[in-house]
């Protein structure tokens, strides 16, 4: 007879932004097993693209996720302009990087500050959102929405930005990177940080390669894969690396998320350097997508892959998304495996858990 | 002795002897931006009541009936995507930059009455395959 208690883990626990539900297994203190189940925010967006025109649904896509929205518009578009072969004005591919670029840092600050919480870090979380908030700023400045873009369309996008608001934006971003350095270093160095994620839930780089995981769960566990290698959008022409630690623990992962944000801080930079002049949309009326496309894209919780089927018709055939949190639930299973109940909340919070853009 | 508790010790002490970063909200509001999103503003003068307005809507918030030159807006369903402004032919749509006040439910329940929102689009039919016999 085993001695094994379950506890039930979410859909509503105080550490968790959103709903999953993880049972238990737990002997003693310590947990055997993990049971994920998800299905609590199922909103049938993929089924509205076979409803919608596929130019509306542009707007539809950006709902699939609060956080990473511009980038799920993105790849909406981008998958939609491949199948009608639609080349897109290079200052439209500039400012669609710049704008998933920002989506990116203010995503990861989220985390940081979500992470803090985790660890009962309380001044840390607010420090980290009082950035995000100066970048949240910059985001209604230039699209005129705080979080739903609503800037991307099938084409391009909906609106220029100003030179001289790009300038301002240049010099808004050094001195939001400013702040933003004064908080890494707390993630960097901090005891209280590093005790509660040093060495804890260890994922190595062949297990995260065997369980698909992917993003900065893939990169802290040493492996350098990063989609945006690919090339999509102005990628290919902007000097960077991926991120990588070795490690593969709880610390690691906030470390490559730590210098994910000075990376886009750079990659933005480069990109405000290069903007090219011109139009920034190409009209698509008359034209319909048709054949089937497959699309990825890097999403700061890590690869996003966008299946598009389309007949010639207004409305799409299939519409099929595959996030990124879906990927990491298994790494995240195998985790949990022998670690501490108190170590819980800050194992799940490392995959960056986004379960309504999970459920769609 | 490690100096790694400077970096949170220094940006609290200059959190605490500094201003507040939050407003007063009600009482101290912040200027919205040029291109913020905040209400839809309809100039009835100029329509042509072509509709098409109501057709590009993707939520059904706009009512325009060409019979009777009637145009109508439900706030608490319009998502603010933009596509009547920029679709409009007669510029008689346009977009504020002041959010729209809250309404109470009883308000919402008032618009959504008068405007009479069209039935939703049929479900597309779909086929389920034959249960297998068991």
């Amino acid at each position: 007879m085993s001695n094994t208690t379950i506890v039930p883990f979410g859909p509503q626990h105080p550490v968790l932004p959103e709903p999953i539900h993880l049972d238990l297994e737990l002997d003693d203190e310590r947990v055997v097993q993990a049971l994920p189940s998800i299905g609590y925010v199922h909103r049938g967006l993929e089924l509205l693209a076979e409803r919608h025109d596929f130019i509306e649904m542009a707007n539809v896509a950006e709902r699939i996720c609060g956080i990473c929205s511009f980038i799920h518009g993105q790849g909406y578009c981008q998958g939609v302009e491949q199948l009608m072969g639609v080349e897109v004005p290079p200052r439209a591919v500039y400012l669609r990087t710049v704008w998933g670029e920002i989506s990116r840092i203010q995503s990861h600050l989220l985390w940081l500050g979500l992470s803090a919480d985790a660890l009962g870090y309380e001044s840390l979380f607010q420090h980290s959102w009082r950035i995000r908030e100066m970048l949240v700023d910059i985001i209604e400045e230039t699209t005129g929405g705080r979080v739903i873009f609503g800037v991307c369309k099938v084409g391009g996008v909906r609106k220029d930005v100003d030179d001289a608001v790009l300038k301002a934006v240049k010099g808004r971003m050094r001195e939001i990177q400013t702040s933003f350095n004064e908080i890494a270093s707390v993630f960097r160095e901090d005891p209280t940080v590093k005790k509660r994620t040093v060495g804890v839930g260890v994922l190595t780089a062949e297990d995260a390669h065997a369980l698909g995981a992917v993003g900065p769960v893939l990169r802290g566990s040493g492996v350098a894969r990063d989609t945006r290698k690919l090339g999509y959008a102005a990628f290919g022409e902007l000097d960077w690396e991926p991120v990588v630690e070795q490690d593969g623990d709880c610390y690691a992962r906030c470390i490559v998320r730590v210098r994910e944000i000075d990376q886009s801080f750079d990659i933005i930079a480069q990109c405000l350097e290069r903007m090219p002049d011109g139009e920034v949309d190409v009209s698509v009326k008359g034209k319909r997508p048709k054949g089937e496309a497959m699309f990825r894209l890097e999403q700061p919780r890590g690869e996003v892959c966008y299946y598009i089927s389309a007949d010639g018709k207004k409305n799409l055939a299939r519409f099929r998304v595959r996030t990124p949190t879906f990927a990491n639930i298994a790494p995240l299973v195998h985790m949990l495996k022998g670690c501490e109940l108190a170590d819980v909340p800050v194992i799940v919070l490392t995959i960056d858990p986004c379960v309504s853009c999970n459920e769609r | 002795m490690s100096w790694s508790w400077l970096p949170i010790s220094s940006l609290v002490t200059r959190s605490a002897l500094s201003k507040p970063v939050t407003r007063l909200y009600p009482v101290e509001r912040r200027t919205p931006y040029a291109r913020t999103r905040g209400h839809i503003l309809f100039k009835i003068d100029n329509c042509n009541f072509c509709t098409i307005c109501a057709h590009k809507c993707p939520t059904d918030a706009i009512v325009a009936n060409k019979k009777d030159k009637t145009w109508a807006i439900d706030y608490s369903l319009c998502i603010l995507c933009g596509n009547c402004v920029e679709d409009c032919r007669e510029g008689c749509i346009t977009l504020s930059n002041d959010p729209h006040p809250p309404m109470r439910a009883k308000e919402i329940w008032r618009v959504r009455k008068e405007y009479e929102a069209p039935p939703p689009p049929e479900s597309p039919k779909v086929a389920f395959p034959e249960e297998a016999p068991r």
